[in-house]
């Protein structure tokens, strides 16, 4: 199972889990349809279409409402607490949440239960990444995927969210290599990385493996939810076999395939890119052989 | 309310006068210290808003800076208000302040800034708020719902409606948007 878990701004919405169901409005996980949005749908939506063009199961949703109040990250964490060793879970991707130290560490301590071969393959952006970095946890995981902000953040032993990143490490953005090099230095990096920027740098096991930056849609960077299609289809990709490395090698590019083909203005919003990503897929597909 | 703005007053940078001269408020939400952070400040404390404590720590939280010498009269205000602290502990060291710095970045008739892992876009012509970006509490999509399509001084303001530091980082791009070209 691919499981995807992460909250919803729809307040009083309960813990709801299951396959989820795609369609260009929206996705619908246990009969409830939640409209595209920046945040989870759009992680949830771009590995739903991975998973479909490569003709695997769709991946299941565990989803809870929460506008901030932490009712509903706190029942995602409580659930994979209790019942993860129970769930067949291959690979897991935590994703927006409310960042709590020690809920998470109640997660990973249920992960220590299991046996080797069976505790999954970890990915985790967002709240789920800043509670991991915060938590000194990053080595549960195998894949982080953080934007420029919070590579400077993961760069940053002393910071615990990326509101406190400091200044002289936010200012040191110019030097994304720099910034790689002091996340693994202090082992707030993942065995694979993948830094979403104006360049994407992919990393592995500290080294920067490779680098995209074509084609270059500069509009992308102010559209909210373009860093979650990375994250979904990154899963997608490694629950449909490929290495961790060539899944954010196809992703990126995939990503910025469909950048190109949406033509986006900085006021588009994810839905229009999100349509793209098949034809994307099959692009990149073949130039990659 | 505009309690973001109060936090870009600078106390003297004398690490001698804060030697347990200071202590912190803790509480439970960072909500409840926006409104502390006000109520405070309108009373005339010095005080800063702050990262607590490890052992206090959530991973997303703030917690006020204030002078130990006032503690009582603080104390007692608060509880008066309804807004008890979770503990009231002595420091020794200045806590670290939210980060503060802004980029930004020039598209067309677009501008957007990003404050740490924030990033908001607005339509200079119209001012309205076209997208919202990075972050990754879960007020974030939600904040994006309530603010997207509206114009920057008819939006609601993060930090009234937000709960998290991603919402506290929003505002300062709002807040800095505003300064370069109005609302």
């Amino acid at each position: 199972m691919l499981l995807l878990a992460g909250a919803v701004p729809v307040e009083h919405l309960p813990l709801l889990i299951g396959p989820i169901e795609v369609s260009p409005t929206g996705i619908t996980i246990d009969g409830n349809k939640l409209p595209i949005n920046r945040g989870n749908e759009a992680m949830m939506s771009a590995a739903c279409l991975i998973c479909k063009e490569y003709g695997i199961e769709a991946p299941v949703g565990m989803v809870a409402g929460d506008i901030g109040k932490r009712e509903g990250s706190i029942a995602i964490y409580k659930h994979l607490a209790e019942h993860l060793p129970e769930m067949g879970v291959k690979v897991l991707t935590l994703h927006y949440v409310m960042p709590d130290l020690k809920l998470n560490k109640k997660v990973l301590a249920t992960i220590d239960t299991m046996a080797e071969e069976d505790k999954p393959l970890m990915i985790a952006d967002a709240g789920s990444m800043y509670v991991a970095k915060a938590g000194g946890d990053a080595h549960y995981y195998q894949v982080f995927t953080p934007d420029l902000g919070e590579t400077a953040f993961l760069a940053d032993d002393k910071a615990d969210h990326p509101s406190f990143t400091r200044g002289f490490i936010f200012n040191m953005e110019e030097d994304v290599p720099e910034l790689i090099r002091r996340a693994y230095a202090g082992k707030n990096a993942t065995p694979t990385m993948f830094v979403k920027g104006k360049v994407d740098y992919i990393c592995q096991d500290g080294e920067i493996v490779d680098t995209i930056d074509q084609p270059s849609v500069e509009t992308m960077e102010p559209i909210g939810g373009t860093g979650d299609l990375i994250t979904g289809m990154i899963s997608a990709l490694i629950y449909a076999g490929e290495t961790p490395l060539q899944a954010c090698r196809i992703a990126g590019r995939v990503n910025r395939a469909a950048g190109e083909l949406a033509q986006p203005t900085p006021a588009t919003q994810i839905d229009q890119i999100l349509r793209f990503l098949p034809e994307a897929l099959a692009k990149v597909q073949k130039q990659l052989g | 309310m505009n309690w973001f703005k109060k936090l870009t007053k600078k106390e003297p940078e004398d690490a001698g006068d804060v030697e347990v001269k200071r202590g912190l408020l803790v509480f439970a939400h960072p909500t409840t210290v926006i409104s502390v952070e006000e109520l405070l400040r309108d009373e005339g404390y010095e005080i800063r808003v702050v990262s607590p404590p490890p052992a206090y720590r959530t991973g997303c939280d703030l917690s006020v800076e204030f002078p130990l010498s006032e503690e009582a009269t603080i104390t007692e205000l608060l509880n008066t208000c309804g807004m008890s602290p979770l503990d009231v502990v002595p420091i020794t060291s200045r806590g670290t302040e939210p980060l503060r710095f802004v980029r930004t970045t020039m598209y067309g008739k677009y501008i957007m800034v990003r404050a740490a892992n924030m990033k908001m876009t607005v339509d200079q012509e119209t001012k309205i708020i076209v997208n919202i970006s990075g972050g990754g509490c879960p007020d974030v999509p939600y904040l994006a719902t309530e603010m997207l399509g509206k114009r920057l001084r008819d939006a609601p303001d993060p930090g009234e409606v937000g709960f998290s530091l991603c919402a506290y980082s929003l505002n300062t791009s709002r807040e800095e948007l505003i300064r370069v070209i109005g609302d």
